[in-house]
């Protein structure tokens, strides 16, 4: 303890750094998570998908604050104030590219960040609670982007709306009473995008909150690396900056680079030509599909012939990732060591890739059986496969260390 | 795992994806796909073609005008495509919109329209349009090369692409066939024929040329940032090319000494 005559030692107050540390120990903070923090010294480039998801995660907010300061929540002025900020705002062309294109570039960062943690092994012991938490960042995203995808009310908007909501009307009893609370009336309509346009801009605050338990999580055990085996001391780790800071500095270019491509040159690739119509409660699209990001979901729902199962599925298949830390018991995380895992997991990819390329096609022909055979596969996956390869699976002779395996090469 | 094998996974997840598209290609086949046209606009150093655009406005104004408006566009962003003030007044003053008088009398009143005026659209609601062309509307054109798949090929297509029905294809009364749109029949008879016009550049008036000229003018209305934004884009992009390179000799010095 100091006593009072220190702080007002002239030595103790020498710098504004150590006169507001003192009070409040800030930088020590930033030091532990961007400074000295002891990162594994063996992490790969699929490790700099956490710090692309935090700067999309930023980039959404801050276009989407300019944006709203822009935007008109109402559906008689929706569409045209979108249009407003496309063709009046200064750069208002720029700032929604960016956001669109953000979403969907946030959602390629984000799903390439979690089959990473599949690939190896980052949501066993004792991370489990870190991988929830990523999981719950993963379910707000997905509400946030659906919610974001209704603000433009174009014809997409309106209707993926409807059929999203409607995905709770065959709830038994409360069914539709659940849905007329979500939409705030009977049909998707003004109340609905008002309170989307409410909570499309608090959950991503709400998101930050999450990112910030998930990093705080992250530094409890550390980051896992791609030999799956425990830091065993300083010889295993190097610190964070300045290896990890340029490192993710090259990434964070490179990510700009491909996103900037899409924004200025390819910025409505990634969406329905549909959503330019202007809403229309009278004229339902020819094919109603959800953006790419939500396509594997939208194929599981479809290939349940039942519609109330076929919406449970489609949870399911989320809320399956939360037990994945017990449905895999093997005690081996990277799957550079577990040779059946490793089949495993590349043909639970392809799978995620078909179930995609099946949502985003009209439900006819071939498409119902390889649907339903690819449903099949991602449910098998986590719920068979996992658990029986745990106990036959005869994993390769781990290194003894990651300085050791380092060393080595 | 190293940075080439990154690209390696990327490419082939990439190559399964566009597998994908091509099957859907395949599988939609009951509407005639666009025809393929190289636009001016197209690709990262396309452009918007002024002259073709000028050309096309005047088919817009002289004979999709009568049917369908334009109603996020104003007049003064015409002088975008090179027109001067005071051609832009003049165009403005064609059209006439109820609006308060000025003198504050608070009565409704006709009055010629102003460069900082939307386009003028030809029907004063949608159950007027629908009235004026057999229960038929006319959609706008602000945005419908953005609003179809591969939209300005698909205008050109459905503008140039009328024709009788193939055999055993029932006619539809009141309808137009065209390949190009979803069900075949259409309710706009085909606008443009040779001639039609005459173009104030002396172009020779064909129904191709018409067709393009008013897609160029169509894109441009849809996206009017365009040449703005690709020239921006070329500049941002070559800038974090060089940033990517600036950081990827950094990230190598600073590893250098270090097993990883």
């Amino acid at each position: 303890m100091q006593s009072d005559s220190d702080i007002n030692n002239p030595k103790k107050a020498g710098s504004i750094v150590e006169w507001i540390e003192y009070r409040l120990p800030v930088f020590s903070l930033l030091d532990n998570v961007l400074g000295s923090y002891p990162a594994p010294r063996n992490l790969n480039y699929w490790w700099n998908f956490g710090s692309l998801a935090g700067l999309c995660l930023v980039l959404q907010i801050l276009t989407g604050i300019v944006l709203a300061m822009h935007y008109t929540p109402n559906t008689a002025m929706a569409f045209n104030s979108v249009e407003h900020i496309m063709r009046d705002v200064n750069y208002g062309w720029l700032l929604r590219y960016m956001h669109a294109v953000g979403a969907s570039m946030f959602f390629v960062v984000v799903y390439i960040h979690i089959f990473r943690g599949l690939y190896y092994g980052s949501y066993k012991y004792p991370r489990e609670l870190l991988w929830w938490l990523g999981l719950v960042i993963y379910l707000l995203m997905m509400a946030t982007a659906f919610m974001g995808y209704v603000l433009p009310w174009g014809q997409m908007s309106l209707w993926g709306a409807t059929v999203i909501t409607n995905f709770f009307s065959d709830l038994p009893i409360v069914g539709n009473m659940i849905v007329e609370w979500l939409r705030g009336g009977f049909a998707v309509d003004n109340a609905t995008l008002n309170r989307f346009f409410s909570l499309h801009f608090v959950l991503p605050f709400v998101i930050v909150g999450v990112v910030i338990l998930h990093i705080w999580a992250l530094h409890q055990h550390g980051s896992n690396n791609p030999l799956g085996i425990e830091v065993k001391g300083p010889q295993d780790t190097i610190p964070f900056n300045p290896y990890y800071t340029i490192k993710d500095m090259f990434g964070i270019a490179l990510f700009l680079l491909v996103y900037s491509y899409f924004v200025f040159f390819a910025p409505n690739s990634l969406g329905d030509p549909a959503n330019y119509i202007p809403a229309n409660p009278m004229v339902t699209p020819n094919e109603i599909v959800p953006e790419w990001y939500f396509l594997p979901f939208y194929a599981i729902l479809r290939a349940i012939p039942d519609k109330l199962l076929g919406v449970i599925f489609m949870f399911a298949a989320i809320i399956l990732l939360f037990f994945l830390p017990w449905l895999d018991g093997s005690k081996v995380r990277s799957a550079r060591f577990r040779p059946m895992y490793k089949i495993a997991f590349w043909l639970l990819l392809i799978d995620t890739i078909v179930l995609g390329w099946v949502g985003k096609n009209p439900p006819e022909g071939s498409f119902i059986l390889i649907g339903r055979l690819a449903t099949f596969w991602y449910f098998f996956h986590f719920l068979v496969l996992l658990p029986v390869i745990a106990r036959i699976e005869k994993p390769l002779p781990l290194p003894r260390s990651i300085s050791e395996s380092v060393l080595a090469k | 795992m190293k940075l080439r094998n990154i690209f390696k996974v990327s490419l082939s997840i990439a190559m399964l994806a566009g597998l994908g598209y091509a099957g859907v290609a395949l599988a939609s086949s009951k509407v005639e796909h666009p025809k393929h046209v190289e636009w001016p606009f197209d690709g990262m150093t396309g452009y918007l073609d002024k002259q073709a655009a000028q050309r096309g406005f005047q088919v817009y104004k002289q004979v999709c005008s009568a049917c369908h408006g334009m109603h996020l566009v104003s007049y003064r962003n015409l002088a975008q495509l090179g027109f001067e003030e005071a051609e832009i007044k003049a165009i403005a003053a064609e059209k006439e919109l109820e609006d308060l008088d000025e003198k504050g009398s608070g009565e409704r009143v006709m009055r010629k329209a102003k460069p900082f005026d939307k386009f003028v659209s030809p029907f004063a609601n949608d159950d007027a349009a629908r009235t004026a062309n057999g229960g038929a509307l006319p959609p706008d054109l602000s945005l419908i090369t953005k609003a179809r798949e591969e939209g300005p090929s698909y205008v050109y297509s459905l503008l140039t692409g009328f024709g009788n029905p193939p055999a055993g294809v029932d006619v539809v009364a009141g309808k137009h066939y065209n390949p190009y749109f979803p069900g075949g029949w259409l309710s706009m008879a085909p606008p443009l024929s040779e001639g039609a016009i005459e173009y104030q550049d002396g172009t020779k008036a064909t129904v191709d040329q018409m067709a393009h000229d008013v897609v160029v003018f169509l894109q441009w209305a849809a996206e009017p940032e365009m040449d703005h934004r690709k020239s921006m884009g070329l500049k941002v992009l070559i800038f974090l090319a060089l940033l990517t390179g600036f950081f990827w000799v950094a990230k190598r010095r600073v590893w250098k000494n270090v097993k990883h």
